[in-house]
């Protein structure tokens, strides 16, 4: 692992929602090729603690680095932080694959159009270089004949595969999974992780959060179990589920099957 | 898949006009012959003889009915977005700036509003001699600029409450996609925020741009002379009543459905699934 170079390190995360402290104290460093998946159950603050890496959450103490640059972060005088330069926080998102769980695909465009979105409109990447992409990304998430549908005539499944494409069209760093398949029907879940399975074996770098234990145990090289705030366990995946030692781990596991 | 493309066929149907055998119907049918009847009648039994003498006044009365109504539809849009904006994510003065504007100009009359800037402002002007000697002075003697003052001014007062509805109602998620694919905050706007929520209101815009056609004739009574007051002009001329009013009707009528078909045709360029 240490030969790799670092993809994206966290140092000491808090986040404080007013009284109540989310994220406690969160240290993980992510090299590139690695696959996290990070686990816990509602409420642990892992959905704060991913959004709070591209600083769609602004962090109240700690650091993100992304690819050994750290982010430049001041205190905003309330008690947290705010980035010094929102430039640089732009720059290093527009590398940042992030799928979301309610698919987010702008409603307004087609699908091929909310696909060359970013690299025509953040990366300047030319529109026939940008579509030519696209048309190649949008067929390895088996949706090329819906590329000028929008995204109200699809499936949630559907809309979430076009959302893995329009994260991949920016040729990501690393990419950010907030519990993508938990706004899907049951049925429409397993081709949403197919294409995520697929992206893991090619070795992306990718921090998962998700609900899926079976999922996760399968494609990830690394487990974190968040709880109360803090990274209670980590682990490769045989360790985690295999012989966890923490007592809310062994309840979280138990529980989730 | 069928029930995407039904979807889609239904979205799209209603710019379509109905097909000949559609036409057939007995209802159309009776219908028709009404409509032909009152034609017939009103050709017959009405006087159209003074139409060629104020063909050419007329043409130039719609044509500035329609200047008025497009520069100050468009103007007023430009007001609103910001008007609309502050109030859904400005600074609180802002804010309650945009608010209190949009309600004194909704809460009186365009009317009102239109005097108070030709009769009020305009016979102000004249007593400051800087105004009179600027080079905005061969315009503020005409009586237009007070007219497209006021119709933009009411226009962007009610449409800024539209586009505030509209801004707040885009998700906020797909701002925050924006956001996560390294947009600028001006990127986000001009990019998804402001295209969402025009898309958004365009029903309603459309509503209103018909509206304002109809305001329009208001800045015949500060002497502005557009189609309305070119029908006014043939009334007092020729002491006709009925013949100068219909025609006036057809035009507003042939105005409104082009308007109508124009947005249609815009809403209809992206689908919606509730449509």
């Amino acid at each position: 692992m240490s030969e790799r170079a670092e993809a994206i390190a966290v140092k000491d995360l808090h986040k404080r929602f007013g009284a109540l402290e989310v994220l406690k104290g969160i240290s993980l460093t992510a090299y590139e090729g690695d696959v996290i998946a990070i686990i816990g159950g509602s409420g642990s603050g892992k959905s704060t603690f991913l959004r709070c890496i591209n600083m769609l959450e602004l962090p109240s103490e700690g650091s993100v680095a992304i690819r050994g640059e750290p982010i430049a972060m001041r205190r905003d005088g309330h008690g947290g932080l705010a980035p010094t330069d929102r430039r640089q926080v732009e720059r290093l998102r527009s590398r940042l694959g992030m799928v979301f769980q309610s698919f987010n695909l702008w409603q307004h465009m087609t699908i091929i159009q909310n696909v060359i979105e970013a690299p025509v409109h953040v990366l300047g990447v030319s529109r026939d270089e940008a579509t030519e992409r696209a048309e190649t990304l949008l067929r390895r998430v088996g949706l090329l004949e819906k590329r000028d549908a929008y995204p109200a005539f699809l499936s949630g499944g559907q809309q979430q595969r076009a959302a893995i494409a329009r994260a991949l069209a920016i040729q990501p760093h690393a990419m950010l999974f907030d519990e993508p398949t938990s706004a899907l029907d049951p049925e429409l879940v397993g081709e949403v992780l197919g294409v995520i399975g697929d992206l893991a074996r090619e070795k992306r770098t990718m921090l998962l959060v998700t609900h899926e234990m079976k999922f996760a145990r399968n494609v990830a090289n690394h487990i974190v179990f968040l709880a109360h705030g803090v990274i209670e366990e980590q682990g490769p995946p045989e360790q985690i589920f295999g012989a966890p030692k923490s007592e809310r781990l062994k309840k979280f596991i138990h529980s989730s099957h | 898949m069928t029930s995407e493309e039904s979807t889609i066929v239904e979205a799209t149907a209603l710019t379509r006009l109905p097909s000949a055998r559609g036409l057939l119907k007995p209802h159309r049918l009776a219908l028709m012959a009404v409509a032909a009847a009152i034609v017939f009648c009103a050709v017959w039994f009405l006087r159209w003889d003074w139409l060629p003498d104020y063909a050419g006044r007329l043409a130039n009365g719609v044509v500035v009915s329609l200047l008025m109504l497009v520069s100050t539809c468009l103007l007023g849009f430009v007001f609103a977005v910001p008007i609309g904006l502050v109030q859904v994510t400005g600074p609180w003065p802002l804010k309650l700036l945009a608010k209190g504007f949009c309600t004194i100009i909704r809460g009186t009359p365009l009317l009102l509003q239109l005097w108070l800037l030709y009769y009020g402002l305009g016979s102000l002007f004249p007593q400051f001699p800087a105004i009179r000697q600027s080079f905005l002075w061969p315009w503020l003697r005409e009586a237009w600029p007070y007219g497209v003052a006021a119709l933009t001014i009411s226009f962007a007062a009610y449409e800024g409450e539209v586009m505030r509805g509209a801004f707040a109602g885009v998700p906020p998620g797909e701002l925050e996609a924006a956001r996560a694919f390294g947009m600028s905050r001006w990127k986000v706007f001009r990019r998804i925020w402001l295209p969402r929520a025009v898309h958004r209101a365009l029903p309603t815009l459309s509503g209103e741009t018909v509206l304002q056609l109809k305001s329009t004739p208001l800045v015949a009574t500060i002497t502005v002379i557009d189609v309305y007051a070119v029908v006014s002009k043939i009334r007092q001329m020729t002491f006709l009543t009925y013949e100068p009013l219909l025609l006036l009707a057809l035009i507003y009528l042939c105005l409104t459905a082009f308007l109508v078909l124009a947005f249609r045709y815009f809403e209809n360029k992206i689908p919606t699934r509730s449509a």
